[in-house]
C-alpha cells in the first residue's frame, strides 16, 4: 500500500495542479503549519499568506500563496485561492511590489486586528522569500 | 420600381453588410472558444466552494448566531438586484433576455411593496434599464476595458455589494445572468446570493459530516462567505461572456444568411427590369421600323 494520496489546487481562473502521488504537504494553515499525510481526518482550514510545500517522492515543489481554503477528505486534498505562483517562476520585482502594496494597506486605519495580523504576516513570508 | 442604379447600390451596400456580419460572426467564434473554455475551467473552484460552504453550515447548530451573509437580515424589505449584461450590442436576445427576466421579476418584489434597489454591470443593462428603473439603479458598474472577466473585477463588485449590506442597505440580493448551455441556448438566470439558498446538498457528500475545522466553523465562514460571493460573480462573468460570444456567433450567422438572401432576391430584381429595359428597347425600335 503506497503512502500517497492526492492533491488539488484551483484558482478561480483554472484547475492550477492536479497531482496523484503526493506524499507529504505542508500548508500554512490559520493556526500554524500544518502538515498532511495519507488518511489524515478530514479537515477544513483556512489557509494565510505562505508557502505551499509538495512532496512526492524524492521531489519538493514549492508555492506561495496569499490566501485559501483547505479541504482534506478521503484522501484527497483540495486547495482553494485566489492567487498563487509557483516560487521557482516568482521575480524579484513582482515581491516588492506585493510587499510595498501590503505596506500600503497596513498603513491605513481602516483594517481590522485580523486583517492586520494577516497583512503583517504577508509582508514576513515576501521579506523572507526575497532575500533567498 | 427601383432604377437599376438604385438597385446596384443596393446589392453592394447589403453585400458589404454582410462581409461585416461575416467578419463578427468569425471573431465570434474564436472568441467564444476561449471563454468557453475559462468558464468550464472555472467550474471546479466555485463547485468545491460551494461544496465547502454547504459543509460547514450544515455543521453549524447555531442558526440565529450564524454570520448574517448567511442568514440574512431576518427581514426582507429592501431587494438589491445586480444585473449582469454585456458591454456591447449585436449579440441577438442576449441583453434582451436578461433584462426580460429582471423586469419580471422587479415587477414581481414592487408588487409586493418591497423596496427595489439595482445594480448593473455592464453598460447595455443600465441602458435597456434606466428608462422605467432609473431611480432604482444605485450603482452601474462597466468594465469596457478589461477583455476578458477576470477575477478581479468580480471581486470588485463583490466587495461593492459586500459594502453595502455591511451598511445595511439592503436585505435580499438576487444576481442575474445568462447561462451558457450550448451556442444556441442560453438560459437567463436569478440566483440568490444573500441570504444563501441552501441549495440541495449533493448527494455524495451526505454521508460524512465530521469534519475537523481549524479555527471554528463561523470564523471560517466568515472569512469564507464574502470570498464565495465574489466567486459567484465571477461565475455568473464567465457565463455570461460565453454566453455573449455564443449569441452574437448565432445572431451574425442569421446576418449574414439573411442578408446572402436580400442579395439572392435584389440580384433576380435587377436582372428582370435589366431584361425589361432591353425588351421595352427592341419593341420600340421594331415598331419604329414597322411604321416605315
Amino acid at each position: 500500500m503506497s503512502e500517497t494520496f492526492n492533491i488539488e489546487i484551483v484558482n478561480p481562473e483554472k484547475s492550477f495542479l492536479k497531482k496523484e502521488n503526493v506524499s507529504e504537504v505542508v500548508v500554512p494553515a490559520f493556526e500554524g503549519e500544518l502538515g498532511i499525510l495519507k488518511d489524515h481526518i478530514s479537515i477544513i482550514s483556512f489557509l494565510k499568506p505562505g508557502i505551499i510545500k509538495i512532496f512526492s517522492g524524492a521531489e519538493e515543489e514549492r508555492f506561495y500563496i496569499d490566501d485559501g481554503i483547505v479541504e482534506f477528505k478521503d484522501n484527497s486534498l483540495s486547495i482553494l485561492t485566489s492567487s498563487i505562483f509557483d516560487i521557482k517562476n516568482l521575480d524579484k520585482n513582482h515581491i516588492s511590489n506585493s510587499i510595498s502594496e501590503a505596506e500600503k494597506e497596513l498603513s491605513s486605519n481602516e483594517i481590522d486586528d485580523q486583517k492586520r495580523f494577516l497583512l503583517n504576516h504577508k509582508v514576513e513570508v515576501l521579506k523572507s522569500l526575497s532575500l533567498n | 420600381m427601383a432604377s437599376l442604379d438604385e438597385l446596384k447600390k443596393r446589392i453592394s451596400s447589403v453585400k458589404s453588410t454582410q462581409k461585416i456580419t461575416k467578419a463578427m460572426k468569425m471573431v465570434a467564434a474564436a472568441k467564444l472558444r476561449r471563454a468557453q473554455e475559462s468558464a468550464e475551467k472555472g467550474r471546479p473552484y466555485s463547485d468545491k466552494m460551494n461544496n465547502i460552504i454547504l459543509n460547514l453550515s450544515n455543521n453549524i447548530t447555531d442558526i440565529e448566531n450564524s454570520p448574517r451573509l448567511l442568514a440574512g437580515t431576518g427581514e426582507s424589505k429592501v431587494y438589491l438586484c445586480v444585473v449582469m449584461t454585456s458591454d456591447r450590442g449585436l449579440c441577438g436576445g442576449f441583453n434582451t433576455n436578461i433584462i426580460k427576466k429582471a423586469k419580471s421579476y422587479f415587477q414581481k418584489i414592487t408588487s409586493e411593496g418591497k423596496t427595489l434597489k439595482i445594480i448593473t454591470v455592464g453598460s447595455k443593462g443600465y441602458d435597456q434599464l434606466k428608462r422605467v428603473y432609473k431611480n432604482n439603479i444605485i450603482e452601474k458598474i462597466s468594465f469596457k476595458e478589461s477583455k476578458n472577466a477576470n477575477y478581479f473585477d468580480a471581486d470588485k463588485v463583490g466587495k461593492i455589494i459586500i459594502n453595502k449590506f455591511e451598511k445595511k442597505e439592503f436585505d435580499v440580493c438576487t444576481i442575474f445572468y445568462n447561462q451558457f448551455k450550448n451556442v444556441i441556448t442560453q438560459i437567463p438566470q436569478e440566483q440568490q446570493i444573500i441570504p444563501l439558498k441552501s441549495s440541495k446538498r449533493v448527494e455524495e457528500n451526505s454521508a460524512q459530516d465530521n469534519y475537523e475545522f481549524e479555527p471554528e466553523e463561523d470564523e471560517i465562514l466568515n472569512n469564507l462567505l464574502p470570498k464565495n460571493i465574489s466567486t459567484q460573480i465571477f461565475k455568473a462573468m464567465l457565463e455570461n461572456s460565453a454566453s455573449e460570444q455564443g449569441s452574437r456567433m448565432s445572431a451574425m450567422d442569421n446576418a449574414t444568411r439573411n442578408a446572402g438572401e436580400m442579395v439572392d432576391r435584389l440580384t433576380i430584381e435587377y436582372n428582370r427590369s435589366r431584361q425589361a429595359a432591353i425588351t421595352k428597347e427592341l419593341i420600340e425600335i421594331i415598331s419604329g421600323a414597322e411604321s416605315l
